[in-house]
């Protein structure tokens, strides 16, 4: 047993804070949109220059000026605000985005990430990882925990290239949940997922962390 | 003075492309790129070309054209998925690509137009990105040194622009134009309605007429979707979320 990607999603939705500009990245974080707590607001950022994003359009309201960083068509809202890449990454680079949540291929305990590039494979290129990562005051990652083959993700350095150095303070995989000191203070794990056991996500994690379970 | 405004892409594009030179071609995707000035470049022929943008086209659309077409050397880009042609020269060597974090790839084109030839960021520091660059410490952080971008020719599309221009953009189609129109030794916008000076409210300007050397109204746009996103009406069938 373990969390699924919903349930993933669902954990990292919590993280959410009244008020808070979020940048969410493609995949499972995408997913947090629509799990946002009710009775808090939250203003979703698109790098590609755009803050307050709407639902995908009906298919009556497609608009192809209109689209998000993953190049999906979407909507505006009421609050919605339009501006060129240079502003959109000043608010990320000047730390006013709060959170920013994305995806992973590998984490380590000192909190560097990589999730950009895979030596030997085709290189896509980062996009704006890079610099969401070392903008914005607080990263949550959210992963599966072990590759197929069984490797742990959670390692205690990154093997692949990396796309930030120390940049990343909460990590959700499908396992649990860990808090990590981005300045190297160590990693504690606070939360096991459902039906995980502290013997499984010790016997599946590389990193070294402490237990903080409640 | 001469009017900034041309009959299309091909005529505003005459005496300016050579072999060689460093074009910026604005758009995210292929939202808010500049179509008709995209192939008119392609069917120029003039080839060695750098491009910088944040992407290159997509598969059969955008600068793919130009790529497809063997007429650039080199890119700077921060993503280039989604195009076959870009990952074969890639992985061939047929076309160098020099991967820029998207943050940094806008900042360097703005500086590159303010006049700045050099700045510090957080961002890439103690990755690849960072190697062979200046690093420095300001209030205990690590910065790396990133130079300003400047191109011999700059391709934009706005929304509206006037005679003078004086460009607007619309919605998510801004992205990377206006700092494009501004690191141009020569800049050329393509627009969707082009009107008379005073049409336009000076307030609602988004990029003033003075980065802008030649203009003119573009025409037969395709816009095309990459990732057609919806969802359904309320008890309706239908779309494709």
């Amino acid at each position: 047993m373990a969390w699924t990607r919903d349930e993933m999603a669902a954990r990292a939705a919590r993280e959410l804070k009244d008020g808070f500009y979020v940048n969410l990245g493609v995949g499972i974080p995408t997913q947090v949109a629509n799990l946002i707590p009710p009775g808090i607001k939250v203003t979703l950022h698109s790098e590609n220059g755009m803050l307050g994003m709407g639902p995908f359009p009906y298919e009556d309201e497609v608009d192809p000026d209109l689209i998000n960083a993953g190049k999906q068509t979407i909507t505006e809202l009421p609050q919605t605000s339009y501006f060129s890449s240079s502003d959109s990454f000043g608010m990320i680079r000047g730390g006013h985005i709060n959170l920013s949540i994305l995806g992973a291929m590998q984490v380590a305990e000192n909190g560097d990430l990589a999730n950009w590039m895979v030596p030997g494979k085709m290189i896509k290129g980062m996009g704006g990882a890079m610099d969401l990562v070392a903008g914005v005051p607080r990263v949550v990652v959210v992963m599966e925990h072990t590759e197929k083959g069984g490797a742990s993700k959670f390692k205690q350095r990154c093997s692949l290239p990396l796309t930030g150095k120390g940049v990343i303070d909460l990590l959700i995989t499908d396992l649990g949940v860990f808090e990590i000191d981005r300045k190297g203070g160590g990693v504690a794990l606070i939360e096991l997922a459902t039906g995980v056991t502290l013997e499984e996500i010790t016997a599946k994690t590389e990193a070294t962390f402490s237990n903080r379970l409640k | 003075m001469q009017s900034k405004v041309f009959s299309d892409a091909t005529s505003a594009l005459a005496g300016i492309l050579r072999d060689n030179i460093v074009v910026m071609s604005g758009g995210f995707g292929l939202c808010g790129i500049p179509e008709n000035l995209i192939t008119a470049l392609r069917d120029s022929n003039v080839k060695g070309l750098t491009v910088i943008g944040n992407n290159v086209g997509a598969d059969n659309h955008g600068m793919w054209a130009v790529l497809a077409n063997g007429q650039i050397k080199k890119v700077l880009a921060s993503y280039v998925g989604e195009n076959k042609i870009l990952e074969q020269l890639y992985m061939n060597g047929g076309v160098e690509i020099e991967f820029n974090p998207q943050g940094t790839l806008a900042e360097r084109i703005r500086a590159g137009g303010a006049g700045i030839p050099a700045f510090f960021t957080r961002t890439g520091y103690g990755t690849v990105i960072a190697d062979g660059k200046e690093t420095r410490e300001f209030n205990g952080e690590h910065y790396v040194m990133e130079t300003g971008l400047v191109a011999d020719v700059a391709l934009v599309k706005a929304w509206k622009g006037d005679t003078e221009g004086n460009l607007i953009y619309r919605k998510t189609a801004r992205n990377f134009n206006p700092m494009m129109a501004t690191a141009g030794k020569i800049t050329i916008a393509e627009v969707e309605i082009l009107v008379e000076p005073g049409e336009l409210h000076p307030d609602q300007i988004h990029t003033p007429g003075i980065f802008v050397n030649r203009i003119f109204k573009g025409g037969n746009y395709v816009k095309h979707i990459e990732r057609l996103t919806t969802r359904p009406h309320d008890n309706a069938t239908g779309g494709n979320a």
